[in-house]
């Protein structure tokens, strides 16, 4: 009946040998790009990177943050979050490039535009290329070793079953989290913040926070929508779930339109001339379109929807607005980053939409490939037999209900 | 009303006394148990429509109340900004949100239980104190349609529960 071993179905392998070769194929087209127009590959490239990396640290802050919490919601995606954590090394490769290309991304490396601007001769001990790498690494260093840790408990706890793993993961996960919000802020200023040398804000770490978190729940739902059609997830994760893990898309979505508002509401109060520089290009002609539909898609409408009860516990329907926020996640990158490169005003180009499908389609494979190597669920957590019945139960009533109403 | 040691057995003898036919029935347990408020075939409430009422009266109250002000009752100049600065008016409409919602919610709930209630016959049962401690309760209301009492006596003892008692209306 129940497969207790949890092996991923066959579709996972399906999903890694398609996903890769797309993946190949539009990193190959995007690395072509840069032959042509160097420029707009490093935007795209820059883009398409935060993307998917954002994924993948963004589960790491819900690894943690379901470790702290406990519950059936946190157990059923959690193989799908470690997984996502153990990408991370790739996204260290992938980062390489931009560290190669920091020239062409950053004007804070070009001796000539320190020295035309005095404000940036103040910031160069913090914004040069050696520390920026520096601090490169010690950011991946600690989500690495968050990762290595929480994933080879987790793994012990598959093998042995020992109760104290349990206590481990959830002790490391505590201070796990403060570390996380001090180097997403870091590597939200370095990567992002820093391609306007001259600008800052100081909830931009925070916005990147909630950003990645929200990122990577909207793909752990679809993707956990995805295997419960399937054994052996079908028979582990009810409507209770998806009730839960909506709620928790609801908060990220909130969380996210509460930062990027607080952000825009004081600088437009201040009105000072070197604030809202950011948002000028921001906010007009297509880019002030583009903002517009960011504020609808990426906040109103997912909110009303995701308002309903009977809206969350249906995964065909929760499934679309996390596909929508993974998309809509894209164009406010896009907003973000884009207007700080040269060329003036609003264009797009066929390497903005090839970039994100060829990160995505590499980091895809990445992630099949390591969710396939282990169980969907963990084995021996404390929790798994109260989480199950619970399941048992409710896939019951709702057969009942079926009933009653047929 | 019939007594039962545990929330598996209330929530399965609820489920076969709605397959019965009966409608007009409660549950009563010392802690929420989401799936009897299923087994009883309660799954429609009036409250989150009440709630989302609440929440948009507030929003649009919180916002013209603040345009009212600004614009046109007491019109200030702040910074040189228009009167209708809607940016600024933004937290104070979402804060009224929540407030009118939260009032709603509890309004509401108190209303659709109608509540505050000073008698109810089930307290007449002799064990049913035990409800808010370690026993679980299942009753089928006299004014249900279906209801017959020696009936609903035999089919209750048919549930097995660990005691059976006529209440008094």
């Amino acid at each position: 009946m129940i497969d207790t071993a949890y092996t991923a179905p066959q579709e996972v392998a399906r999903l890694q040998r398609a996903a890769l070769i797309v993946g190949i194929v539009g990193l190959l087209a995007l690395g072509a790009g840069a032959f042509f127009e160097p420029l707009q590959f490093w935007r795209s490239y820059l883009v398409g990177y935060l993307l998917w990396a954002g994924i993948a640290i963004g589960a790491l802050a819900l690894l943690m943050l379901q470790h702290l919490t406990g519950g059936g919601w946190g157990l059923v995606i959690r193989r799908v979050l470690e997984a996502a954590t153990r990408t991370l090394p790739l996204m260290l490769v992938l980062f390489i490039p931009i560290l190669l290309g920091a020239h062409s991304i950053y004007s804070w490396t070009n001796a000539e535009v320190i020295a035309a601007h005095p404000a940036l001769q103040e910031k160069v001990r913090y914004l040069n290329l050696t520390f920026f790498s520096v601090r490169a690494v010690i950011v991946f260093a600690i989500w690495l070793l968050l990762a290595f840790f929480l994933n080879r408990w987790s793994r012990q706890q598959d093998l042995t079953g020992d109760r104290a793993l349990a206590k481990k993961m959830r002790v490391l996960s505590g201070p796990g989290m403060v570390l996380f919000v001090f180097t997403v802020t870091v590597a939200a200023i370095d990567w992002v913040m820093s391609l306007d040398p001259e600008w800052s804000s100081t909830i931009f770490g925070l916005l990147f926070v909630a950003a990645w978190s929200l990122s990577a729940l909207a793909f752990s739902i679809a993707l956990t929508a995805w295997l419960t059609k399937r054994e052996p997830m079908a028979h582990v994760v009810a409507a209770l779930h998806f009730h839960d893990l909506g709620k928790l898309l609801l908060a990220l979505v909130m969380l996210w339109a509460y930062f990027s508002y607080s952000q825009f509401l004081i600088i437009w109060s201040g009105n000072l001339p070197e604030e809202i520089r950011w948002y000028l290009p921001r906010t007009h002609g297509t880019w002030g379109v583009i903002a517009l539909v960011v504020v609808i898609l990426h906040f109103a409408l997912p909110f009303l929807f995701l308002l309903s009860r009977r809206f969350k516990r249906d995964p065909h329907k929760l499934v679309l607005v996390a596909v929508l926020i993974l998309i809509m996640r894209y164009v406010d990158l896009l907003w973000v980053v884009a207007p700080n490169f040269p060329g003036t005003g609003f264009h797009l180009s066929w390497m903005d939409l090839v970039a994100p499908i060829g990160f995505g389609g590499v980091w895809l494979a990445a992630f099949s490939r390591q969710l396939r190597s282990r169980p969907l669920m963990p084995l021996n957590d404390p929790q798994l037999p109260s989480v199950l019945e619970q399941a048992h139960e409710h896939h019951e009533s709702e057969d009942f209900i079926e009933e009653a109403s047929a | 009303m019939a007594e039962f040691d545990n929330p598996t057995d209330l929530v399965a003898a609820a489920r076969r006394t709605y397959q019965a036919g009966y409608r007009r029935i409660n549950g009563y347990s010392p802690y929420p148990i989401e799936e009897l408020s299923e087994a009883i075939g309660f799954t429609h409430t009036a409250l989150p429509i009440i709630v989302l009422i609440g929440g948009v009266l507030g929003g649009l109250g919180g916002f013209f109340m603040q345009y009212w002000m600004e614009v046109i009752n007491y019109p200030l100049n702040v910074g040189g900004k228009p009167y209708n600065s809607w940016p600024a008016f933004i937290p104070i409409t979402f804060e009224c949100t929540i407030l009118c919602a939260a009032l709603a919610a509890v309004f509401g709930m108190l209303a659709l239980n109608k509540l505050p209630q000073p008698y109810h016959p089930v307290f007449n049962a002799p064990n049913f104190a035990l409800a808010t401690r370690d026993s679980f309760f299942l009753v089928i209301e006299a004014s249900d349609r279906k209801f017959e009492h020696d009936a609903v006596m035999k089919f209750m003892s048919g549930l097995g529960p660990k005691d059976l008692v006529d209440v008094e209306v």
